[in-house]
């Protein structure tokens, strides 16, 4: 091999970097969205790869639906201070007191109410981009996804009137009111996402690897037990060793049995998983075009 | 550490495309690879089985795996490009699967332009058609380095060597013309599993490798150009840091790597001020570095206080690329507004856009012939032809040939920002010669 090869996680690597100084060069007023959890932690380091020794050049975005594990909150509270990096946060809880979200009536998921939060908060600040972790290789519709994805003036996404992706060339042109969602880690595997997090040294949320935790049974899922999901007479409760694969809202995030210590471990994990990381995750079993119709109404 | 644990160690990633007609199975490989290759979870294999007992009847349909949106499997065609990700021990996969459908042609660009491999599928019965001959002409002229006809559905057709033979000869007849230097041809049946990742029993007569042993295998000569260095400037990074004095004066030049080594020390010229400079540091967040190549993403800092911002570009002094306005190229059309020649168009090019107009429509390519038909009066959509620019500003470019980072661009429509064209330039006819005094700074 040559000394002027690049192996994988060096290739996507200088990738996800050429596209975050893409928006550092063709916005006005971009953001990133930073949640805590394993990929936006890669978006935050690629960002420093990018950027420094200049501050970060754009703030990070969180929307909070009040039902997120409280131990990511922790961490991206404290992510976001050690950078340096100014943080954003905008709650649904919020959104839906000022009317900008509306609840069905009996609507306990928070996920749909996401979507009006995002968009109110793009306006309200007036990002022109946003930049997101979303990879394709979590589902079906993200596979369809662009680098650089236009969205109206509503926030919707039009999967067949799609901009072309030619080479490394991204059209980042916009008119008022049009916004950019980019994803510097569309070409990433979660394994990849894991073994670049090993090599970073990267710190992950303490959910990611094994703890104790009371589980209850409820669709196929061992879903944690907490105020919002308190277990029925009828449902089986234990005492499971488990982690979470990947981490959406409390109410909806399967924990699987694992374990998974260090992020070594984790790695062996996926490695011999029969599973999909989304497989957890019961937003997306909804429908086999839930996250179509959720991307198509707005959802990063 | 599980053994698939230890055996999982890609080093490098294979970047290929998959392109054939509606129905010629194109999803259907995907899938078989994915599942033979056993990259397919159980919640996959399980989603798979809920369709089928929805719209399949029962009977499992690989081709629900790659067509994701809802509206392709109502209509049963892939509507856009789709990315899937797969890795083996070997190597790990990126691949875009692009749909044949006449109107989609833009997504063939789209998914091949990176592409280091392209499949072109072909229906055994069928034999060579027109799109068969679009897909390698694309290929061809987006100069992707090696290419696989895999003749598909081969068990309809009794496994036949002699009508294996025929198609590769049809192949043979017109790939001369195209410049395509690595072609292998491979016989088999995505929906029974044939020579996809196991070698079939049907065909004793052929000794070649199966599909994913040739994806595992192939040479990927270096895809990026490690002569001639350019870095076009994406991003001028200025810490401004009133607090941290070292800081307080950096200014450094970020961007990726297009093309050539760099290294401290090394004189540089930037454009387009034509002023000659220094490598002073190669900047990276890991540290430091003596040297960097392509496609590194790097920051660079230089002796001299010069005019660089955003679009420059910094080029090696023994190689130098073209500059001017006027450009010639060849253009695939992906809009359905044709070309107008007269109208004007932004141009981006690397880190740098540029207002240009069409001054000529030199020649198109005719699809069915691959024969170059001079003087059209159009380009509609999923045209490809040759045409003359003039830009506001020079461009510093290379032919495509030599460099496919400083030798590409797209244009954009103004007004609707919609990306109307993917071009391929022509070698300069002179390069930059900079003046004497310029030398000196």
């Amino acid at each position: 091999m040559s000394s002027y090869h690049l192996d994988h996680l060096q290739h996507l690597e200088t990738e996800a970097i050429h596209i975050m100084r893409e928006v550092a060069g063709e916005f006005e007023r971009p953001a990133l969205l930073f949640s805590g959890g394993k990929d936006s932690i890669c978006l935050l380091r690629l960002a420093e790869k990018a950027f420094r020794p200049s501050e970060l050049p754009l703030p990070l975005l969180n929307v909070d639906t009040g039902h997120h594990f409280p131990e990511l909150n922790e961490f991206r509270d404290r992510r976001s201070a050690q950078l340096g990096a100014k943080l954003i946060v905008r709650t649904v809880e919020d959104a839906i007191a000022k009317g900008i979200a509306t609840p069905a009536p009996g609507e306990v998921s928070r996920n749909r109410l996401q979507i009006p939060t995002l968009l109110a908060a793009i306006e309200e600040f007036q990002f022109d981009c946003c930049i997101g972790g979303a990879r394709r290789d979590e589902e079906k519709a993200r596979a369809k996804e662009r680098f650089f994805s236009f969205r109206d003036s509503f926030g919707q996404w039009d999967p067949k009137n799609q901009r072309p992706e030619i080479w490394n060339l991204y059209n980042g042109r916009l008119n008022p009111g049009e916004n950019m969602r980019v994803f510097p880690l569309s070409n990433w595997t979660e394994m990849d996402v894991w073994e670049y997090i090993q090599r970073e040294r990267l710190e992950v949320p303490s959910i990611y690897f094994s703890h104790q935790r009371r589980c209850v049974r409820r669709g196929g899922q061992w879903l944690p037990v907490s105020a919002l999901v308190p277990p029925k007479p009828s449902e089986e409760v234990c005492d499971l060793v488990v982690r979470v694969r990947t981490i959406g809202d409390i109410i909806s995030t399967g924990c699987v049995e694992s374990p998974a210590m260090t992020v070594a471990d984790i790695i062996s994990e996926i490695a011999a998983a029969r599973v999909t990381e989304r497989g957890s995750r019961a937003d997306d079993k909804a429908s086999e075009a839930a996250m179509e119709d959720r991307k198509k109404a707005g959802y990063f | 550490m599980s053994i698939s644990a230890l055996s999982y160690r890609p080093v490098d990633i294979l970047r290929f495309n998959t392109c054939g007609s509606v129905d010629d199975g194109k999803s259907t490989l995907i899938g078989r690879l994915l599942y033979d290759s056993k990259s397919l979870m159980e919640d996959q294999i399980e989603a798979l089985e809920r369709s089928a007992d929805i719209t399949g009847g029962g009977q499992i349909n690989l081709a629900n795996l790659t067509d994701g949106l809802r509206a392709e499997r109502e209509q049963g065609i892939t509507i856009d490009v789709a990315y899937r990700y797969f890795a083996t021990p070997r190597r790990k996969f990126i691949i875009a699967d692009t749909p044949g459908h006449v109107q989609y042609t833009r997504n063939m660009v789209t998914g091949a332009s990176s592409a280091n491999l392209s499949i072109i599928l072909v229906d055994a019965r069928l034999g060579v058609i027109e799109q068969s001959r679009r897909h390698t002409a694309i290929a061809a002229l987006l100069r992707i380095p090696h290419l696989v006809v895999a003749i598909n559905k081969m068990d309809l057709v009794g496994w036949s060597e002699e009508r294996f033979l025929e198609i590769r000869a049809q192949f043979e007849a017109f790939l001369p013309r195209l410049d395509i230097k690595d072609v292998k041809f491979i016989p088999l049946s995505a929906l029974n599993g044939d020579n996809v990742v196991e070698p079939s029993p049907h065909t004793p007569w052929y000794a070649g490798p199966t599909l994913l042993g040739h994806l595992e295998t192939v040479h990927i000569a270096s895809d990026f150009n490690l002569t001639g260095f350019r870095l076009p400037v994406q991003w001028v990074n200025r810490p401004n840091s009133p607090t941290d004095a070292t800081l307080h004066d950096f200014r450094g030049f970020s961007g990726q790597i297009a093309g050539g080594i760099v290294r401290t020390g090394q004189k540089l010229l930037a454009f387009p001020s034509g002023i000659v400079t220094t490598v002073k540091q190669i900047w990276t967040y890991d540290g430091v570095v003596h040297e960097a190549f392509c496609p590194q993403s790097v920051t660079l800092v230089l002796e001299h206080d010069i005019d660089i911002s955003r679009g420059s570009m910094l080029v090696a002094l023994d190689q130098l690329p073209g500059s001017s306005c006027d450009l010639q190229a060849e253009v695939c059309w992906m809009h359905t507004r044709p070309l107008q020649v007269g109208k004007k168009y932004f141009l981006k090019h690397t880190s740098h856009t540029v207002q240009v107009v069409v001054t000529e429509l030199i020649d198109k390519l005719n699809m069915s012939t691959l024969e170059s038909e001079p003087a059209p009066t159009a380009l509609a959509v999923n045209d490809i032809g040759e045409i003359k620019l003039r830009a506001a500003r020079p461009l510093v470019f290379d032919g495509y040939s030599t460099n496919r980072l400083t030798g590409s661009f797209i244009l954009i429509e103004p007004g609707t920002n919609a990306t109307v064209a993917a071009g391929m330039l022509r070698a300069p006819h002179d390069v930059f010669k900079p003046d004497a005094a310029d030398y000196v700074i």
